[in-house]
C-alpha cells in the first residue's frame, strides 16, 4: 500500500482539547425514554446554528424573484386595500373610528407572521429531513428558525405601518410602549403552534394538506378584517380561545390607540399560548427521540 | 478521566420494517381504528404493538471501546449495521437498548454537503454547512481561506450552488467538512466521491486528522484505505461484532468470510441485491475452455463465464476484480462494445444462457482475487453479488518475462519491453 506517499502535508490544526475539557464534554447516548426532555444548555450551545438557519430561511425566501423584498410590503398592503373595500366600503363594517386601511393593516401585521409561521414551521422538519437524518443538533431549532425567520418581514411591515400612522395623523400614545409585550405574545403563539405542527407533520403528513384550510379558518376566526367586538358577547369567551384574537386586539389597542378599553381576550390568549408552548415542547421532545427513524 | 474516548456497551437497535423511510398517514390509523376499534384503542393505550409488525435488529449487543487518539475502521457488507452504528454514535438516532458514553466534541460526516442549499452561493453555503457541522462562526471565518484553497476554486464563490457541477459541489462540501476540528470524528463512506486527485487529497486530510491525535471512526468498503489509515478495525456482520482486531487481521477475517460464502451454486446465496428477475446462477473461471478446473496464470489466457437464469434482450453483465487487500483492480462491462464482441445466437446445442468474457493474456500478478458481479436489464440492477467468485492466479510469464510475486506495488501488469543502455 503506497498511500502514504500520496499524502500532502497540510497546515496544523488546533490540537485536541486538554483532558479537563474532554472530561467536561462527556456525553451519553441512551435508549429513548417514554417522555423526552429538552436540554436548555444544549439549545444554547447550538445558538449559532439557529442563527444560520434563520439567516438561510430569510435569504432563500425571495431568491429569484423580480420584486424581491418588495413583496413583504406589497402583500399586506394589497390585502389591506382589499379588506377596506370589501368590509369597510361594501360591508360597512365598523373599524371603531380608525381609517379602515390602517385598521386592517394593524391586524395583518401580526397575522402575517402567524400565518407564515403556520405554513413554514409545519413543513420545517420535513423540508430539513436531510439535516435531521444526517447531523445531530437539538431538533427544536428547526421549527424555531422557521418561525423566527418571519420576524424580518414583520419588522419591515411594522416600519411601513408606522409610516401609514404618521400619514393618517394617528396620535402617539403611551399604549404604544406596550408593543414589545404584544410581539412577545405573538411569537409565543406562533412558536406554540409551530412546534406542535412540525412534530405532527413529521409523523402524519396529513398536516400539510390540512394546513391551507386551517390557515383560512383561523383568518376568519381572528379579527383581522373586522373588529373583535363584532362577535356577540356570549361567544366572546370561546372566541378568545384562539390566541390570535388577544394578539390582534392588543396590537390594535397599542398602535391605533382609539380604543380605551381592552377586553379579557389578551389574558386568555396568554394562558392559551402558555399551554400551547409547554404541551408543544413536551410533545416535540417525545417525537424528537425517534425522529430520524420516523420522518 | 477515563481512558476511553468512546465506550459502546451492549448496543442494540431495532427497526420496525416498513416504518423506516415511510410515514404513517392519519387515514391508515383511522381505517385501522374503524376496523378493530377495541384492539385499536388498546394498542394506542399500550403505545406500540410489537406483535404484528415485522422487526429487524440492525444492531445486536455491540460492545467495544475506543481509546483517545485511536483510528478505527468499521467494515462489513451492506446492511451489516455500519451506518446504524454511526448514526447512534453521532446521536442522530437513539438505540433500542444499551448505551454509548464518550468524551469530547463529536463531529460526524455521514454525508458530504448536508444542508447545502442550492439557491445560496458557495460562500454562503460554507458558513451554513460549517454551522451545521458544529463549527463556530469565528472558526469558519478564520479558516475560510483555507477551505476555499482546499476546494480549489475561488471564481465561483458567489455563484449559487445549483449552477455547480456535481464535482465542484462535492469539492466544496468536502472542503468544509475537512476543516472541522472535533475530538472524535465519525466518517461514513464519503470519500468515494470526486475525481482521483481529489480523493487522494481527502485521504491525505483524513490521515492528518488521525496523526493529530484525534479519535476517528471510519466506515469504508476500501480495504486498502482501511489498512493504511486505521490501526484497528471492527468487522460487523449481521448487526454484531464479528471481529475486532488490528486492521490487517480484521480485513483478512472479512475477506475470508466473503470467500467462505463463495459456494459454486450462486442460487443458494441470499446476500444479494437487485430486482431479481434475472439471477446469476453460476460462475466459471478457467484458463482453458475444455477444462473447467484449469488454473489461471499470469500471461496466460483466461475465461470468465457468467451463467444467468434467463435471457432478455438488452441485458448486460459487469464485474469488478478485487485484489486480496480489497482494492479494485479492473472492471469489465458488456454494455461497452468492442469490435471483437460477438452475440451468441444459440446455434450451438450446448449454449446455455451465459455471458463469456475472454482475456487473451491475463495481466494480473500472482495472487488471490475476488469478483463482484452484476446483471443489468432495463436500466435496473437485476442481480448483484459481492464476492461472487474467487480465483487464484499462478506465477507465469508476460511476453516471455517471468513475473515476480507480489512486489507491493500494485496488482496489474502491462505488456512492455525495455531498451537498456548496458
Amino acid at each position: 500500500m503506497q498511500i502514504e506517499s500520496l499524502l500532502q502535508p497540510s497546515p496544523p490544526q488546533t490540537p485536541p482539547q486538554t483532558e479537563e475539557e474532554l472530561t467536561q464534554s462527556y456525553f451519553v447516548v441512551d435508549p429513548a425514554q417514554r417522555w423526552g426532555s429538552q436540554d436548555l444548555s444544549e439549545l444554547w450551545k447550538f445558538r449559532e446554528l439557529l442563527y444560520f438557519l434563520i439567516w438561510r430561511n430569510v435569504k432563500v425566501r425571495y431568491k429569484q424573484t423580480a420584486l424581491g423584498v418588495i413583496w413583504v410590503v406589497l402583500q399586506p398592503l394589497l390585502m389591506s386595500f382589499l379588506f377596506s373595500i370589501v368590509f369597510g366600503e361594501l360591508g360597512q363594517v365598523s373599524s371603531n373610528g380608525a381609517p379602515y386601511l390602517i385598521f386592517a393593516f394593524a391586524g395583518l401585521l401580526p397575522w402575517q407572521l402567524f400565518a407564515h409561521a403556520l405554513s413554514t414551521s409545519s413543513q420545517s422538519l420535513v423540508t430539513d429531513q436531510q439535516l435531521v437524518t444526517k447531523v445531530y443538533f437539538p431538533r427544536l431549532i428547526v421549527p424555531l428558525a422557521a418561525v423566527l425567520a418571519g420576524v424580518i418581514d414583520f419588522t419591515i411591515t411594522l416600519v411601513v405601518l408606522v409610516g401609514l400612522l404618521i400619514f393618517y395623523g394617528v396620535s402617539i400614545s403611551a399604549a404604544m410602549l406596550t408593543l414589545p409585550l404584544w410581539v412577545l405574545l405573538l411569537l409565543g403563539a406562533a412558536m406554540g403552534v409551530g412546534v406542535w405542527l412540525s412534530a405532527l407533520n413529521a409523523q402524519y403528513r396529513d398536516v400539510q394538506y390540512a394546513m391551507p384550510f386551517l390557515a383560512q379558518f383561523l383568518l376568519f376566526a381572528t379579527p383581522v378584517a373586522y373588529a373583535s367586538d363584532l362577535v356577540p358577547a356570549k361567544w366572546q369567551l370561546l372566541y378568545a380561545l384562539n390566541p390570535m384574537v388577544g394578539v390582534v386586539d392588543g396590537f390594535r389597542w397599542a398602535l391605533l390607540g382609539q380604543e380605551p378599553r381592552l377586553g379579557i381576550s389578551p389574558l386568555i390568549s396568554a394562558i392559551v399560548v402558555a399551554i400551547l408552548l409547554i404541551s408543544g415542547i413536551v410533545y416535540f421532545s417525545r417525537v424528537e427521540q425517534s425522529l430520524a427513524d420516523v420522518i | 478521566m477515563a481512558n476511553f474516548a468512546i465506550r459502546v456497551d451492549n448496543l442494540s437497535k431495532q427497526y420496525r420494517l416498513g416504518q423506516r423511510g415511510g410515514y404513517k398517514s392519519l387515514r391508515d390509523l383511522l381505517a385501522e381504528g374503524l376496523k378493530r376499534p377495541a384492539q385499536f384503542l388498546q394498542r394506542n393505550a399500550n403505545q406500540r404493538d410489537s406483535s404484528e409488525q415485522k422487526t429487524l435488529w440492525a444492531l445486536e449487543n455491540v460492545s467495544f471501546e475506543v481509546r483517545q487518539g485511536e483510528v478505527v475502521g468499521i467494515i462489513g457488507r451492506n446492511g451489516a449495521g455500519k451506518s446504524t452504528l454511526l448514526k447512534i454514535l453521532s446521536r442522530i438516532t437513539k438505540p433500542t437498548r444499551g448505551r454509548v458514553e464518550g468524551f469530547g466534541r463529536v463531529g460526524s460526516l455521514l454525508e458530504v454537503g448536508t444542508g447545502f442549499h442550492p439557491e445560496l452561493s458557495g460562500r454562503e453555503n460554507i458558513f451554513l454547512n460549517g454551522a451545521i457541522l458544529g463549527m463556530k462562526r469565528a472558526e469558519i471565518r478564520r479558516r475560510f481561506d483555507e477551505i476555499v484553497a482546499f476546494a480549489e476554486f475561488e471564481q465561483f464563490l458567489d455563484t449559487p450552488v445549483k449552477r455547480y457541477s456535481s464535482g465542484m459541489y462535492m469539492r466544496l462540501a468536502f472542503a468544509v467538512a475537512a476543516h472541522m476540528e472535533p475530538d472524535i470524528l465519525i466518517v461514513d463512506e464519503v470519500l468515494a466521491v470526486g475525481d482521483a486527485a481529489f480523493q487522494k487529497k481527502c485521504l491525505g486530510k483524513m490521515d492528518d486528522v488521525a496523526k493529530e491525535g484525534r479519535t476517528v471512526l471510519f466506515v469504508s468498503h476500501n480495504m486498502g484505505v482501511i489498512q493504511s489509515l486505521c490501526s484497528r478495525a471492527i468487522f460487523l456482520r449481521n448487526g454484531s461484532v464479528f471481529a475486532d482486531d488490528s486492521a490487517a487481521a480484521t480485513v483478512t477475517a472479512y475477506l475470508r468470510t466473503l470467500e467462505e460464502q463463495a459456494v459454486p451454486d450462486l442460487m443458494t446465496r441470499t446476500e444479494r441485491r437487485g430486482q431479481g428477475q434475472i439471477r446469476l446462477t453460476h460462475i466459471d473461471i478457467r484458463a482453458d475452455e475444455n477444462d473447467p478446473f484449469s488454473m489461471l496464470a499470469t500471461g496466460r489466457p483466461a475465461q470468465f463465464v457468467f451463467y444467468v437464469s434467463e435471457i432478455h434482450p438488452g441485458m448486460s453483465c459487469s464485474f469488478t476484480v478485487y485484489d486480496q487487500f480489497g482494492q479494485p483492480v479492473t472492471y469489465f462491462d458488456s454494455t461497452v462494445h468492442g469490435q471483437l464482441d460477438e452475440v451468441d445466437s444459440g446455434a450451438n446445442s450446448d449454449s446455455k444462457a451465459k455471458f463469456l468474457c475472454e482475456v487473451d493474456a491475463l495481466t494480473l500478478i500472482p495472487g488471490r482475487y475476488r469478483i463482484n458481479a452484476a446483471i443489468m436489464w432495463n436500466g435496473e440492477m437485476q442481480d448483484h453479488l459481492e464476492g461472487a467468485a474467487f480465483f487464484e492466479v499462478a506465477q507465469g510469464e508476460l511476453m516471455g518475462r517471468p513475473v515476480l510475486a507480489d512486489s507491493g506495488y500494485g496488482s496489474t501488469l502491462l505488456h512492455h519491453r525495455w531498451l537498456r543502455p548496458v
